[in-house]
């Protein structure tokens, strides 16, 4: 693994190596010194053409808990809107010995692009591409899954996936990456997805897709999912009309104070425990979640961003160290 | 492998367990007890022999709690070596609740050879707190190191050449019957 561009492309050797790694970096934030020295003297780029504080603080903090150098390049303000080409500016961060470059772009495969050509030789990140992919985040939601599945079931999440686990994703599909690189890993992992939208927010051939599509939120929650994933409403990239009114979305595909009655019953599993509430941020109160779902004790939004850390800094950690040869070693 | 190597037992199980024994008596009389003592294996194989070793030291010395005494230490994270021998992922590391601050660490490992490893654990140790002492505890002791770093308890010298590996097979790792455990020279 070379690059993290996508998670359609991700193994499952590979896609289980990084959660349980993230596993053991999950620690790390817990403990009183939060930095591990592996990656000292390396310098990892921030390269963001779109606005972003949650995911790039997340990069800037698991490289900088690995030691690395980071260096922050939004768009704004920089010679980007000067008028510099991608081109130009990967080779100028290259030529200032970037390691790696965590990239989020507005156009689809900007990341690809990037990875492909010879601008760089540094490993690529891909923090989201325009409504491609996001893989980082679908890694993360994977990793609170698996920790809240093998919570419940008292063993230990090591080594395991997701078999077993049904994920519901609602909302604004078509232009979520994160719904996309979600259904993606979690069918790597052996979970079953179903989705949940109206059809305006479906993309184009989504019943070639590996999942289960629902008109009806509450069609949805009565096939009784494991975890409830809630997708932002993006009003930035709804340039037409998906929906009437936000009042009418929130009543028919919200998590509403009413369907979370409904979650409050599902469980995990066969397991006693309730089932999960995620979303990935930053959450619409009152749109598509109530506050009393945010801050249900079955939500477990403030978990993926403490597993964000640990998952970039898994990302990190095995993209920088070269793959290993053999794995046999005397000491 | 790309050809059949030629392997040598130099030690049975049985010759592991009088070790470990023997090292576990080591440890009470250079301690002078077993008070403030934390047994901290060093994965993968680490990890069973502190387990085996804390089992002794309970039948030796009653006032031993292997529950509260026993940790693993990862230092994958800690290496210098990742960007030549690549990426492992990291095992997990569990420390006494107590913490080791003032404590006697005593590192627990397979086989001591160049020394790195152990170097790594110090440094790992360290971000954890500050006890009052360190010691190293290993199976094997097989020459060849690159820091000044040496065992206080050794299970077996063995001479090596640096072209040999040393294989040390657990039951608890490696998936053998308990009386198949070994440890052999591969050349």
């Amino acid at each position: 693994m070379k690059h993290l561009l996508d998670t359609q492309g991700l193994g499952y050797d590979d896609a289980l190596a990084i959660l349980d790694t993230a596993e053991e970096m999950t620690a790390v934030s817990s403990r009183e010194v939060k930095k591990l020295p592996t990656l000292r003297g390396r310098t990892v780029v921030n390269l963001f053409y779109e606005d972003s504080t949650r995911t790039r603080i997340s990069f800037e903090a698991a490289a900088k808990r690995l030691s690395a150098d980071v260096m922050n390049f939004s768009a704004k303000g920089s010679s980007v809107s000067k008028g510099e080409s991608l081109k130009d500016t990967v080779q100028t961060l290259d030529a200032m010995g970037a390691d790696a470059i965590v990239i989020r772009h507005s156009a689809s495969g900007a990341a690809a692009q990037l990875a492909a050509s010879d601008w760089s030789e540094a490993a690529v990140v891909n923090a989201g591409d325009g409504t491609h992919e996001h893989p980082t985040q679908a890694l993360l939601d994977a990793l609170t899954l698996r920790r809240g599945w093998s919570s419940a079931h008292s063993s230990s999440p090591r080594g395991t996936d997701l078999s077993g686990m049904k994920v519901l994703i609602v909302g604004d599909i078509v232009h979520s990456r994160v719904a996309r690189s979600n259904v993606w890993l979690l069918r790597t992992l052996g979970a079953e997805v179903h989705l949940a939208a109206p059809a305006t927010l479906l993309p184009y051939g989504v019943e070639s897709w590996p999942v289960t599509v629902h008109y009806s939120l509450d069609e949805a929650l009565s096939a009784a999912p494991d975890a409830v994933m809630m997708l932002r409403v993006q009003a930035e990239r709804m340039g037409g009309v998906f929906f009437p009114t936000a009042a009418e979305y929130t009543r028919r595909w919200g998590l509403t104070d009413e369907r979370l009655v409904v979650v409050e019953r599902l469980q995990l599993g066969d397991t006693e425990a309730p089932a999960l509430i995620l979303h990935p941020g930053p959450m619409n109160r009152g749109v598509e979640i109530s506050s009393a779902a945010a801050d249900s004790p079955q939500a477990k939004i403030l978990d993926q961003v403490a597993h964000g850390v640990a998952v970039r800094m898994a990302v990190l950690h095995l993209l920088l160290s070269q793959r290993q040869h053999d794995g046999n070693h005397d000491e | 492998m790309t050809h059949s190597p030629e392997t040598a037992t130099v030690m049975t199980a049985a010759d592991i367990d009088r070790a470990l024994t023997r090292i576990a008596h080591e440890i009470v009389e250079a301690q002078r007890g077993t008070d403030k003592l934390i047994l901290c294996g060093i994965p993968r194989r680490g990890v069973p022999l502190a387990q085996r070793l804390g089992a002794k030291l309970a039948n030796i010395d009653a006032s031993f709690d292997p529950a509260t005494s026993l940790g693993s230490l990862d230092v994958t994270m800690y290496r210098d070596d990742l960007r030549t021998s690549g990426a492992r992922t990291p095992e997990p590391t569990q420390l006494p609740t107590t913490g080791i601050d003032g404590s006697t660490v005593v590192l627990v490992d397979d086989v001591l050879y160049s020394g790195r490893t152990i170097r790594a654990a110090l440094d790992a140790l360290s971000d954890y707190g500050r006890p009052q002492a360190v010691r190293l505890a290993v199976l094997v002791d097989r020459g060849h190191r690159e820091l000044p770093i040496r065992a206080d308890h050794v299970g077996k010298n063995i001479p090596t050449s640096r072209n040999e590996r040393v294989g040390v097979r657990l039951a608890d790792i490696d998936g053998l019957a308990a009386d198949a455990e070994q440890v052999v020279i591969i050349r």
